[in-house]
């Protein structure tokens, strides 16, 4: 519980965290809601030079309707996300999800950048995103790049962020009212990681299923994409029959929660379930 | 009558525990909150190894680290333990036990200490104890019970040349007749897994040197008394230059039911350095170097007619003892070794216990201690010879039941009192069974995914450690007898001192209740003074459920010779003979004379005054009584589980619990509800989430709460609690103990509900716990 010594900036704006991130020598980190830092940090696992609290700059913590997509603040809350309206109206599968990470005391400090940078495969928000074909808007020195989530997750907790980049927004679409979409999980606890999570968006044209996309968690290094799965259904291929589908290209890991072998069966099981309430069956 | 004697009783009511309201808001006093002017602070540098030799240590740079202010190793401080730390329980004569010591130059198991950083703060501490380099000769590790006696395993403890730390046997086989040639005989084989405590509270302690030799040792720990004891006899010390304080201690468990190389190195290096000096145990620390409990892998037999009526029942149990023997770490086995026919009339009786060491963090006394592992096998073994006997598993366990009090059992022992039928009955009719096996049948036959599972455990336990005598017959080294104080003092309030230690356990509502029903006072004017050895003098702490059916009863003998006392000052006063008193309430009367009366406070004061007592008496109305049990005691009831099993992915779910026990009379239904909650978690955890393992080279891999998993509400359904009452005649009180009921009883219902909705796929046995995957897994193979 006594982590290693650090030290520890304030940012005064985006500018400022920025700044701060390049003068910290490379292993700076920022701060939101600290929910997966600190306890890192705790255990000695993360032991970065300094830490960039980027906590206070409420400029961060918003939703808004932009148009053609709902713009998140990186600093949102995932309780603000979970509760938030204009997602319920345009992309309820992101809010529905945020009510779905961690336990209540997660939910109102962690924040939807924090989620996203960590770059975790175990978390729920990242395989939304990816399911969604978000865009995330980074900042750094020389101004802001759009990077698409299929680019942005990269390893086990890698992003495309550069050292002295803040990601500082998160676009969704808006989804049409014919969209269906499912986000399930499984998890021993409920304030736990997800062993498997499931990520579903069935888009329809003129009632018939004109695609679909999925989002996979915990199975492989980075958020994955269940292709495959997704092109059997937009074929006429079953719900059941494309679930089975889910886990081409997914390498899985082996923990605690389960094995390969089982995560891989998981997958199935949940993409089937998913994928069949998103299609309203 | 006197307004007294209208007031309505305290023991039975639901009062609330008048320790929350500090605990809750934050203001109670855990040993981390005290910092004594110039405290240092004690980190352990700990093996990163299962098994391991120091070819050499250098302490060099965690010496020059800032603010350090002292760093010893293993050779640096062997001097100053006059004894190896203490195994109290040497279970038989020829019993192994390795000398151990706070620190150690060869590590028996991952987080064995190897050195000691004293700092000005804890964080110096902490990276100090980074800096301490080792040079390690990593050796072969024994890490699976399983394994201890196979040929070739690796030895724990190289010269003792085995891993067997000892045998020890109960056969009372009355007849002789060899098992196998019963007319149904049903073997199974179980393990139950490593569980690793996790009091609210890690571990503390701060030791503050006095000026003159004294030293004052504030612990979280459940056993002041025992613990001065031993760590005065440890290190060398008069007894009497120690005291040691439980504050407010926030859980063990058994956890705290030890003397740890950290009590001792704080109070050696206090002494040394003349600086108070205080451990808190981080959360990761505490998975490697607080004790585990069970470990078991155990063979049980249950032998019956085709009728089936039980006839033999016999347990091989091969028990982990860890790298070392804590405490009581070898009698944890022998604490079940008489219940091992549970609540059933089973003449033939066998157990037989196998005690290994494995490169293992040290296993104790955990909730239950014994009786779990041994109604886990017992109430899955119902299960299975119901099912061989063709026979409903409740009525099977219905027949074979205890039904004539008391009882000598086949193990020797004798209940005390029980009706197990009466709990059975209770337990079905809250359950609605019909009604569950209805839709248990109608999700079969849709093949649904979510199947039900209803499963049972009847039970019985042996607790309020403990009788002296038998105690001493089983080679344990101390008794478990406890005293009570109670002083009424002369402005009418009243002063009690228990020797038991809660933590957690609201004795100081519960004894207030006692003692003001007795005395006829006000509960408010009652006050209970415990966790400390200079106020209360003589204790055996607290443990086994042993704190109300024996602290608490001696209550009730010093109340009656406060009583007594006061009945000489009354009639000596109003000039009658004490046989002309009668008591209740508060208040003597004067029989045949109703307005001649004096009160017990009134009493007190003349006590106190002294201005005119019997001829000879002491001033002063105080008694203290110390009370050994004539026999344990003895809870029962029967619990239920409903389950439901995702046949997909092999998730059980907990949908409903009823529990009916039986623990005598009731003082508080709300402390007592409360012990059973937290107790039938404590099992139902066991069952489907918590498991302490280790990879082969004896690195454990659940050594956080991440991997650890201890379930929280949300995983859990509303228990459906109800009561029998059978008193216990051993006792005025009628008590008989609730700490460890829900623990002992709930794993075995909870298992046999997973396996029951899963049965008509093929399925017979899952290893506990039942975690999803395992439970995929055994549905795969039986269709396979």
């Amino acid at each position: 519980v006594i982590p290693a010594r650090f030290d520890y900036d304030v940012a005064e704006s985006v500018d400022h965290a920025i700044e701060l991130l390049g003068a910290g020598g490379g292993d700076a980190k920022l701060l939101a809601g600290g929910h997966s830092l600190v306890p890192a940090l705790k255990l000695r696992i993360a032991r970065p030079s300094k830490l960039v609290d980027i906590g206070r700059l409420s400029e961060l913590s918003y939703v808004k309707d932009d148009g053609t997509h709902v713009a998140i603040g990186a600093l949102t809350r995932h309780a603000t996300v979970a509760a938030d309206g204009t997602l319920a109206e345009h992309c309820p599968i992101v809010s529905f999800t945020a009510g779905q990470i961690g336990d209540p005391q997660v939910r109102h400090r962690g924040t939807l950048g924090g989620t996203l940078a960590h770059g975790d495969p175990a978390s729920d928000m990242p395989a939304v995103m990816l399911a969604l074909g978000a865009e995330l808007v980074a900042r750094g020195k020389g101004g802001e790049r759009v990077i698409p989530a299929t680019e942005f997750f990269t390893g086990v907790f890698e992003t495309a962020l550069a050292p002295d980049e803040v990601l500082v927004e998160a676009r969704v679409p808006k989804l049409a009212a014919s969209t269906g979409w499912s986000y399930m999980k499984a998890n021993r606890r409920a304030q736990d990681w997800a062993t498997v999570g499931v990520a579903a968006l069935v888009h329809r044209d003129n009632g018939s299923i004109a695609g679909a996309s999925i989002g996979l968690v915990n199975m492989g290094a980075t958020p994955l994409r269940g292709k495959a799965a997704e092109d059997a259904l937009a074929g006429g291929a079953s719900a059941a029959d494309a679930a089975m589908l889910v886990t081409e290209g997914a390498e899985p890991p082996s923990d605690f929660a389960g094995s390969s072998e089982y995560r891989a069966h998981l997958a199935q099981v949940m993409a089937r379930r998913a994928l069949e309430q998103a299609l309203g069956d | 009558v006197s307004a007294a004697a209208e007031k309505p009783g305290y023991v039975g009511a639901p009062v609330k525990r008048r320790e929350d309201r500090a605990l809750l808001t934050g203001r109670g006093t855990y040993v981390d909150n005290m910092a004594p002017a110039g405290t240092l602070s004690m980190v352990v540098a700990r093996s990163p190894y299962a098994h391991a030799r120091v070819k050499s240590i250098s302490l060099d740079a965690a010496r020059g680290a800032e603010g350090v202010v002292a760093v010893f190793s293993a050779a640096d401080l062997q001097d100053d333990w006059k004894a190896a730390m203490p195994c109290a329980w040497p279970v038989t004569e020829d019993m192994k036990n390795p000398p151990h010591y706070p620190l150690t130059d060869v590590a028996r198991y991952q987080g064995d200490g190897v050195a000691v950083v004293i700092a000005e703060t804890r964080a110096q501490a902490k990276d100090a104890a980074e800096l301490v380099e080792v040079d390690w000769e990593p050796l072969d590790a024994l890490v699976d019970v399983g394994k201890a006696l196979e040929d070739g395993a690796a030895l724990a403890h190289p010269d003792l040349e085995t891993n067997e730390c000892y045998v020890w046997r109960l056969d009372t086989d009355a007849t002789g007749q060899a098992i196998d040639d019963a007319e149904v005989v049903v073997t199974r084989r179980y393990y139950q897994p490593r569980l690793i405590p996790n009091a609210i509270e890690p571990r503390a302690v701060l030791a503050v040197p006095g000026p003159a030799g004294e030293l004052t040792l504030y612990a979280a720990t459940q056993i002041p008394h025992i613990l001065r004891l031993l760590v005065a006899a440890t290190l060398g010390m008069s007894e009497t230059k120690l005291r040691v304080v439980a504050p407010d201690v926030g859980g063990g468990f058994g956890s705290k039911l030890d003397v740890y190389a950290e009590d001792l190195l704080a109070v050696a290096l206090a002494r040394r350095l003349g600086r108070p000096v205080k451990w808190t145990e981080e959360r990761s620390e505490n998975y490697v170097a607080t004790i585990h409990g069970r470990d078991f892998v155990t063979e049980y037999t249950l032998a019956a007619t085709k009728d089936g009526t039980i006839t033999h029942c016999r347990a091989r149990v091969t028990a982990a003892m860890g790298a070392y023997l804590q405490l009581v770490t070898p009698g944890i086995p022998l604490l079940g070794a008489w219940i091992y026919a549970g609540p059933y009339a089973i003449p033939n009786y066998s157990v037989e216990f196998t005690g290994v060491f494995t490169n293992t963090t040290p296993t104790d006394a955990y909730r239950g201690a014994g009786r779990p592992e041994a109604t886990y096998v017992i109430e899955r073994t119902m299960d299975a010879l119901a099912d061989e006997l063709g026979m409903d598993r409740v009525e099977l366990r219905r027949k074979n039941f205890i039904k004539e009090f008391p009882a000598t059992i086949g193990s020797g022992l004798t209940i005390d009192s029980g009706d197990y039928v009466a709990s059975l009955d209770k337990l079905l009719d809250h359950l609605d069974l019909d009604s569950l096996r209805a839709e248990q049948s109608k999700r079969r036959e849709n093949g649904a995914a979510k199947q039900l599972g209803v499963g049972f455990s009847t039970y019985n336990e042996m607790c309020g450690l403990a009788p002296s005598r038998i105690l001493g017959a089983i080679r344990y080294a101390a008794g478990g007898w406890e005293q009570a104080t109670i002083r009424y003092l002369p402005t009418g309030s009243v002063q009690v001192i228990t020797g038991t230690s809660p933590h957690g356990q609201g004795h100081e509502t519960s004894w207030a209740q006692i003692v003001a029903d007795q005395l006829g006072c006000d509960m408010d004017a009652v006050e209970v003074l415990h966790g400390d050895t200079s106020v209360s003098h003589a204790g055996l702490d607290t443990y086994g459920s042993r704190s109300l059916p024996v602290g608490g009863v001696a209550l009730t003998y010093a109340a009656d010779k406060v009583i007594d006392k006061a009945r000489q000052i009354v009639a000596h006063q109003l000039e009658v003979s004490s046989d002309d008193l009668e008591y209740a309430k508060g208040t003597f009367a004067v029989k045949g004379s109703p307005d001649k009366e004096m009160t017990l406070a009134a009493a007190a004061w003349a006590a106190f005054a002294a201005h005119d007592l019997p001829d000879g008496m002491e001033p002063g109305l105080e008694a203290t009584a110390t009370y050994d049990p004539p026999n344990f005691s003895w809870p029962g009831g029967a619990h239920a589980a409903v389950v439901e099993v995702d046949t997909e992915t092999g998730d059980a779910r907990l949908v409903r619990y009823v529990a009916i026990d039986d623990v005598g009379s009731v003082v508080n239904p709300l402390i007592v509800d409360g012990q059973v909650h937290g107790g039938i978690t404590q099992g139902i955890s066991t069952a489907l989430f918590e498991e302490g393992s280790y990879d082969e080279t004896g690195s454990l891999e659940t050594a956080n709460l991440l991997t650890y998993l201890v379930p929280s509400a949300a995983e859990l359904p509303s228990y459906e609690l109800d009561r029998t009452e059978s008193p216990s005649p051993t006792n005025p009180l009628g008590v008989k103990g609730v700490g460890e009921t829900g623990t002992i009883a709930a794993a075995p219902a909870v298992m046999n509900a997973v396996l029951d909705a899963v049965s008509h796929l093929g399925v017979k046995d899952i290893q506990m716990p039942a975690t999803p995957e395992r439970v995929w897994r055994a549905i795969q193979e039986a269709k396979a």
